[in-house]
C-alpha cells in the first residue's frame, strides 16, 4: 500500500509543481515505485516540467469517465527507472474530477507504487480538495513572503479538517514545510523573512529550503526534474529534503550566503 | 555585523514587518477556523426560534464552540430583555 503525498501550496507559483518533479524523481531514484499525479485539470504542466509532453496521450480524466485503463494513461519517465506520470486533463470541465473517481484511481495506483505524489493545482477549490482529500502527507511550499506564508497557513488548516483522515479522525495528515525561492543575502539584509521566521508562524516541520537559483527556470526550460541536476544548488537542496523525508538526518545548507572575498571584508 | 551595518541600521528591517503582520493576521485567521461552517446558519435559525416566543435584539444569541481535549463543548449564550 502506498503512502499518498500531497503537494501543495494555496498560492500559485511558489514551486508546486517544480517541487513535485524533483520530490518524485527523488523518491524514485531511492529505488521506489513513485507516480506523480498532475491535478491542474485545464492548465496541465507538470508534463513539461519533466520533459514529456509529447508523449501524453490519454489522461486522469479519461481514466476516470473509462475511456482509457490507468497502463494506457500512465508515462513511464525514461531517465529515472521506476518513475512514472499521470498527466491532468486539458478538459474545461472543472467538475471533470470526481470524488469517486479519484479515489479509484488513486487506490489503483497505490496497489502498484510506494509512493503516489499528488501535485496540487493553486487556490482551494475542488482540484486542490481532492489533491489533498486522500493525503497522508503534505509538503506545502512556502515562498518567504506574506502572502505565499499566509495562504500556507490557510492550506494547513484544510489539511487538519477537510481531509480523509480528519474526517475519519485517524492520524492527521503529517505535515511538512518547503521553503523555496529563498535567498540567503537578501534575509541576511533583512529584507526577506527567514526560514526561523516562517517556521515560527506556521509552527510546522521543516523539510527542505530550496534556494533561489537559475537551476530552476534553466532545468524547466530542458524538460529535466532539477534534482537531476546534481551540480546545482537547488538540486542538491531537493536531494537532500528527499533523503531526510526518508529518514536521514541532513544539515540544511543553502541558509547562508556564500561570501566572497570582498564580501568578507565588508561583513566581517 | 560589518562596519557598514553601522550607517544602515537606522531603516526598520521590512522583513521584521513582515513577520509582525503575518503573526496578527494568521493569529486571526485561526481563530475563525476550526469553527464549523454551520455555526452561523445554527445562530440564525436558534434566533428565530426564541423570537416566536420572546422579542429579542439581533445579537441576543451568541455561540462558540470550545475544544476541551477530546470533545467539543457548544456554548450558547442568550440574552434575555430586561423585564420592566
Amino acid at each position: 500500500m502506498a503512502r499518498i503525498v500531497v503537494v501543495t501550496s494555496g498560492k500559485g507559483g511558489v514551486g508546486k509543481t517544480t517541487t513535485s518533479a524533483a520530490f518524485g524523481a527523488g523518491l524514485a531514484r531511492a529505488g521506489y515505485r513513485t507516480v506523480v499525479v498532475d491535478f491542474d485539470v485545464g492548465l496541465r504542466n507538470l508534463d513539461l516540467i519533466m520533459g514529456c509532453e509529447r508523449r501524453v496521450v490519454y489522461d486522469f480524466v479519461n481514466v476516470i469517465n473509462g475511456e482509457a485503463n490507468l497502463n494506457q494513461a500512465l508515462i513511464r519517465d525514461k531517465r529515472v527507472e521506476g518513475l512514472e506520470i499521470l498527466p491532468a486533463s486539458q478538459t474545461r470541465d472543472k467538475d471533470a474530477l470526481t470524488f469517486e473517481g479519484v479515489e479509484s484511481v488513486l487506490n489503483a495506483l497505490a496497489e502498484t507504487h510506494d509512493y503516489v505524489v499528488c501535485d496540487s493545482p493553486a487556490g482551494i477549490e475542488r482540484g486542490a480538495h481532492l489533491a489533498m482529500y486522500f493525503a497522508d502527507d503534505a509538503l506545502v511550499v512556502t515562498n518567504p513572503e506574506v502572502s505565499s506564508v499566509r495562504d500556507s497557513d490557510r492550506v494547513l488548516g484544510l489539511l487538519s479538517s477537510k481531509t480523509r483522515r480528519a474526517e475519519q479522525g485517524e492520524e492527521p495528515v503529517k505535515e511538512h514545510l518547503v521553503v523555496t525561492r529563498y535567498a540567503a543575502s537578501r534575509v541576511g539584509k533583512g529584507e526577506m523573512l527567514s526560514m526561523e521566521d516562517i517556521c515560527e508562524i506556521l509552527s510546522i516541520d521543516l523539510l527542505g529550503v530550496v534556494p533561489e537559483s537559475t537551476a530552476v527556470l534553466n532545468a524547466s526550460n530542458a524538460g529535466v526534474p532539477v534534482i537531476m541536476e546534481e551540480k546545482t544548488d537547488a538540486g542538491q537542496a531537493y536531494d537532500d529534503l528527499v533523503a531526510r523525508y526518508l529518514g536521514e538526518e541532513r544539515e540544511h545548507r543553502f541558509l547562508t550566503e556564500k561570501k566572497g572575498l570582498f564580501g568578507r571584508l565588508f561583513k566581517g | 555585523m560589518g562596519f557598514l551595518d553601522y550607517f544602515r541600521s537606522e531603516k526598520k528591517r521590512s522583513a521584521s514587518l513582515a513577520k509582525e503582520r503575518l503573526q496578527v493576521i494568521v493569529a486571526r485567521e485561526r481563530t475563525n477556523r476550526g469553527g464549523a461552517d454551520y455555526l452561523p446558519a445554527l445562530q440564525q435559525d436558534i434566533l428565530e426560534v426564541i423570537r416566536r416566543y420572546i422579542a429579542v435584539d439581533d445579537d441576543a444569541v451568541r455561540i462558540q464552540v470550545e475544544r476541551e481535549g477530546d470533545c467539543e463543548v457548544l456554548e450558547l449564550n442568550v440574552t434575555l430583555p430586561e423585564t420592566e
